[in-house]
């Protein structure tokens, strides 16, 4: 069952759920899983060096010191690389092909098979950035991309220029999967006896706020193309849908209907939305188009139906919420309310993300949900096709929201260790459960990561 | 009594002065139908003796409910009604007494006189209520919240439980007493669970709430559901008897 996969790396690397699902096909709805590593496939391993400065004034140090964290954590974030620890790097700082002694790098303790470097420096209040990739091994044609930067010198422009010259890196490295580097995680920022939409780089860099509504505004959800963002916001008259222009940096209008409306979600083609509305007397899925034109209803069961999310892959298929068996399970449809499929088998289910492959969906659940279970609410992933799962978070207190980042090879959720809302952070993690970080302080919740 | 009637009374100049403008402006092309020439002879002056009646519906009505009167005469040359004024010959009006009333019309002509008189039952609740409430008052806070009482949920659940069907028929009939009250129903939830899923929870309890009002008479029309899922919350500590004060549909007036 797993040689064809075994049979192409590439195809492991850029789908390693899917790999990792099918080992734990025996091991159905077990609650532990192996780790990629562990797998018995090696990671490349990638030195980044320090970029040299190529003058000395001190802007331009304060600017390499912001590109090197950057680049260093993207590539340790990506999740397919070894990366060299900064401690066993060779003293010497090449900034041109010329100046890199490669076996200096490739030999122990060093060991690299692959090696970031370059110069940076400001020239007339430009920000320029000369970065190479090279291939260790290879001494005799050893540039694997050589790439050039220059933007207005600022620290964002540094840590901008660092993620995109890593999602070069990945890309090329991967086998051509999309880095993640230059993607935004949209979330709720709660303060102030309110809630606001805020936004921030993926490594929780540049956290600002987007919308000033003053009221409790939730569920934000970006649009395919990084152009609108649909949420939901309390006035007068209850929860309406609600959307912001990041192209004329403002609200711009969406039509308000009766009932409460909630949780917005693109299609992938940025052409519908579907949220639920009660607009005629039972929450249920609804679709319209991003103006709120030709609304349709897709559900029709009493009960709250909520939290719809489009198949990204298809946009054929819509995963959602159900109450209509007592406690909320995840249901998957056809966008035409036909095929209704519960995916769950109890508990409390909430909260689906669909990876962007199409495969797996990612959602929240307390699998013993009860007054005095001891169940705590998790991050599981789940096989569509096969209802298989695996739980990627344990004992850490109540979790929330995940999103799939655009590579399917990240999930970013809300965590609060103690249970309490106030304390709720934004947290990252790799798809297969590892190397949970977290994003914000306290106060943060609902992340929504962007498509590209 | 003497202020309703005056309420009454200068309802009836704005509705006779309505008349009037309509009579002076929407109405005169319709009149090309009917020639006046055709009509013949004015009827001769009625010489008879007055006959007339008065009725009233309902007969009997609770506080701050209306009554229609309805009077019809023959051969009378002017009308009156006691606290209400000269009227129409034929006509109805509306009332809405504060305590029991003998409404008495009188109908003269050059033949004589003659009477008719109905009794309103007024019925006051004798338990103690909110101060009378007329029409456009929506009363106070606190009378409100005695008589139209939150109502509270099972977790995960969004039916009324038995006894939150006993509060609603109070609902229903503080409701019925004050037909000027419009009402706001908001759904809440308690902390635990995921907000979006509680915010369509929140939203079918309101409804809940709702329907019962409804099913016991309340016009759909007055009440208004917000939920608010468990972004607003009433208790904040983590335990059930916490949790079970953030499970309720909360009334408030709706002004």
């Amino acid at each position: 069952m797993l040689s064809p996969k075994r049979t192409s790396p590439t195809l492991y690397r850029l789908v390693a759920l899917l790999f990792l699902l099918s080992c734990a096909a025996s091991l159905r709805a077990q609650d532990w899983f192996k780790t990629e590593t562990s797998s018995g496939i090696s990671s490349i391993r990638i030195a980044a060096a320090d970029f040299k400065p190529l003058s000395a004034d001190p802007q331009t140090i304060g600017f390499k010191k912001t590109f090197d964290a950057t680049l260093f954590n993207d590539l340790s974030n990506a999740g397919i690389f070894d990366i060299v620890s900064k401690s066993l790097l060779p003293q010497s700082t090449p900034g041109a092909p010329p100046e890199i002694n490669l076996p200096q790098w490739s030999a122990a303790p060093t060991s690299a098979s692959m090696v970031a470097f370059g110069g940076i420096n400001v020239q007339g209040g430009k920000l320029v950035c000369n970065g190479y990739l090279f291939d260790a091994k290879n001494l005799q044609y050893p540039q694997v991309l050589a790439k050039q930067y220059s933007e207005d010198a600022s620290d964002d422009a540094a840590r901008q220029i660092a993620h995109r010259f890593a999602d070069e890196i990945i890309f090329r490295l991967s086998g051509g999967s999309q880095g993640i580097a230059e993607t935004k995680v949209y979330y709720v920022k709660i303060g102030g006896g309110g809630k606001e939409i805020w936004a921030m780089d993926y490594d929780g860099a540049n956290q600002h706020a987007i919308t000033h509504l003053g009221t409790v505004s939730l569920s934000p959800r970006i649009s395919p193309d990084n152009s609108r963002l649909a949420f939901s916001s309390l006035d007068k008259s209850g929860f309406q849908i609600r959307m912001f222009s990041l192209v004329l940096n403002r609200m711009v209008n969406f039509p308000a209907a009766g009932g409460t409306n909630l949780s917005p979600a693109w299609d992938p083609n940025g052409k519908e939305i579907a949220y639920s509305s009660s607009r005629s007397g039972d929450p249920e899925i609804w679709i319209s188009s991003p103006d709120g034109a030709a609304p349709r209803r897709v559900t029709s069961f009493s009960g709250p139906d909520v939290s719809p999310v489009f198949n990204p892959r298809t946009g054929a298929q819509i995963a959602w919420i159900s109450g209509r068996t007592n406690l909320p399970q995840l249901y998957i449809m056809d966008t035409d309310g036909s095929a209704v499929q519960r995916m769950t088998d109890g508990g409390y289910a909430t909260s689906p993300s669909w990876s962007p492959n199409g495969q797996f969906l990612a959602f929240a659940w307390d699998r013993k949900y009860g007054p005095g279970a001891p169940g705590g609410q998790d991050i599981y992933v789940m096989e569509v096709a096969t209802k298989r799962w695996i739980q990627l978070t344990h004992d850490g207190g109540r979790c929330d929201f995940p999103s799939w980042s655009p590579d399917g090879r990240h999930i970013v959720y809300a965590n609060t260790a103690d249970g309490s809302a106030a304390h709720m952070k934004v947290w990252t993690m790799l798809a297969d459960g590892t190397q949970k970080r977290p994003l914000t302080s306290d106060g943060a919740d609902m992340p929504n990561w962007s498509w590209k | 009594m003497s202020a309703m009637h005056t309420v009454t009374r200068k309802a009836f100049i704005v509705i006779a002065a309505l008349a009037t403008i309509g009579a002076a402006t929407g109405c005169h092309k319709k009149a090309s139908g009917v020639d006046p020439n055709s009509l013949g002879p004015p009827p001769a002056p009625p010489s008879a003796a007055p006959t007339a009646t008065l009725t009233a519906d309902p007969l009997a009505i609770d506080l701050g409910q209306s009554v229609v009167l309805n009077w019809r005469t023959q051969n009378a040359t002017s009308v009156t009604i006691d606290g209400i004024g000269e009227v129409n010959l034929n006509g109805t009006q509306t009332v809405t007494p504060s305590t029991s009333t003998n409404f008495h019309l009188t109908a003269k002509s050059d033949g004589g006189a003659t009477e008719a008189s109905v009794r309103v039952t007024v019925r006051v609740p004798v338990a103690p209520t909110a101060p009378a409430i007329t029409e456009g008052d929506m009363g106070s806070d606190a009378a409100f919240h005695q008589n139209v009482q939150d109502v509270f949920f099972d977790y995960d659940s969004f039916e009324l439980r038995p006894d939150a069907a006993t509060s609603t028929t109070q609902a229903a009939s503080f409701l019925a007493a004050h037909p000027a009250i419009k009402v706001v129903i908001g759904g809440y939830c308690d902390d635990r669970g995921s907000a979006e899923y509680n915010l369509a929870l929140g939203e079918n309890r309101a409804n809940a709430a709702k329907t019962g009002l409804v099913a016991a008479g309340v016009a759909a029309t007055r009440i208004r559901v917000i939920s608010y899922g468990k972004e607003k919350q009433f208790c904040t500590e983590e335990n059930e008897s916490c949790w079970q004060q953030n499970r309720r549909a909360q009334f408030s007036l709706d002004r």
